[in-house]
C-alpha cells in the first residue's frame, strides 16, 4: 500500500458494502432512520476500514489498465510470476489473511474524509501441518479523521504458504 | 437496542446464521464492494491450476464481515469498541456460516458500561471458520 491513503466514506458506498455482507439493517441505507438513530449518521460497518484499497494507487490486489494481472484471461495467469520477484502471495496464490483485529476509538460516519497510515509490524515463520512453511508479516493501519484525530487502528496479519493449504 | 449491564450475565450467548448456501456471487459482490480483485477469490481456472485449490473461496474479511453483521445485531450501531479474529479455515462457495457472540465479562470503566464477548463463527461441519474476541459499549 502506498503510505497514506485518503478517501471519503460514502454512503453509496456503505450500501454496497453492506449488501455484499449480507447485512439488511436499515442503518446503512435510510438516511432517515440512520440520522434519527443514536449514532446520528449512517455509520461504517465494523469491517468497512479495508476500502482504502480501492484509493490506494500501487494496491497490488486490483488489476490495473496497461499493467500484466496474475488472474486468468487466455490462460490460468496472465502474468507468470517470475523468480526474482518478490513474492507477496499474490502472483502465486498462496497469500492469505491470518489474522484481523479492530480497536474502534469511535464510529466513523458516511460524509466523513479519512487517511489511512500504514506501517509494518512483525515478520515471523512458522511450520503448519496443513500448510507446510508459513510466513507471517504484520501490518498496523491507523485512520485519522480530518481533526487528525485517531479514529480505528487496525492490525493485519498475512501468511504466505509454500504450499496450498491442505482441505 | 443497546445491551444493559444490569440484564446481561457471563455465558450469555447470541447466534445467527449469517449466510446460508454461500454463493460465488456473493464472494464476487464482496470483492467489488471491499476492493480486493484478489482472483483466488473469484477465478476458478487461477484458483485450480496456480494456486492449486479446489475451488475459489471466500475472504477472510466476508467472513469477518458477516461475524461483524452478528456482533452489531447484538451491541447495537456504533457501540463496538473492538473486534478482532483469526481465519482458521476457509470459506467455500456452499458454506452456511453460524455466528454466536459468548458474554465473558462485563466491567465499568470510569462510569461507563463494556461487555467482552468471545466470537466465534462455525460452517455448516461445525468446524470453527473465524475465532476471536470483541468488546463494546453498554448501557447501565
Amino acid at each position: 500500500m502506498a503510505d497514506e491513503v485518503t478517501f471519503p466514506v460514502e454512503a453509496g458506498h456503505i450500501m454496497l458494502f453492506a449488501r455484499a455482507i449480507g447485512d439488511e439493517n436499515p442503518i446503512y441505507k435510510d438516511a432517515e432512520y440512520a440520522k434519527a438513530s443514536e449514532v446520528g449518521g449512517i455509520p461504517a460497518p465494523p469491517t468497512f476500514e479495508r476500502v482504502w484499497a480501492h484509493w490506494d494507487p500501487d494496491y497490488s490486489l486490483r488489476p490495473k489498465p496497461g499493467e500484466p494481472w496474475f488472474g486468468s484471461a487466455a490462460e490460468a495467469t496472465a502474468r507468470p510470476q517470475s523468480a526474482d520477484e518478490e513474492d507477496d502471495g499474490g502472483g502465486s496464490g498462496r497469500g492469505l489473511h491470518a489474522e484481523q483485529r479492530y480497536v474502534y476509538h469511535r464510529p466513523v460516519l458516511a460524509g466523513e474524509t479519512l487517511t489511512a497510515r500504514m506501517r509494518p509490524g512483525k515478520t515471523w515463520t512458522k511450520e503448519g501441518r496443513r500448510a507446510g512453511t508459513m510466513t507471517f508479516s504484520e501490518g498496523i493501519i491507523e485512520l485519522f479523521d480530518e481533526a487528525g484525530e485517531i479514529v480505528i487502528t487496525a492490525t493485519t496479519v498475512g501468511v504466505t504458504t509454500s504450499r496450498a493449504v491442505d482441505q | 437496542m443497546p445491551l444493559n449491564a444490569s440484564s446481561l450475565s457471563v455465558g450469555d450467548t447470541h447466534s445467527e446464521v449469517v449466510v446460508e448456501n454461500l454463493t460465488r456471487t456473493q464472494i464476487v459482490q464482496y470483492a467489488g464492494a471491499s476492493g480486493d480483485y484478489n482472483p483466488i477469490h473469484t477465478d476458478t481456472p487461477f484458483t485450480k491450476e496456480i494456486a492449486g485449490y479446489p475451488s475459489v473461496f471466500a475472504h477472510g474479511m466476508l467472513s469477518m464481515g458477516m461475524t461483524g453483521k452478528m456482533l452489531t445485531n447484538y451491541v447495537g450501531d456504533g457501540r463496538l469498541t473492538a473486534f478482532g479474529v483469526r481465519f482458521t479455515r476457509q470459506v467455500f462457495p456452499g458454506a452456511t456460516l453460524t455466528a454466536t457472540a459468548t458474554v465473558e465479562a462485563i466491567r465499568e470503566e470510569d462510569g461507563q458500561h463494556f461487555v467482552d464477548l468471545a466470537v466465534s463463527t462455525t460452517n455448516q461441519e461445525g468446524q470453527e471458520v473465524c475465532k476471536g474476541d470483541a468488546s463494546a459499549r453498554i448501557d447501565a
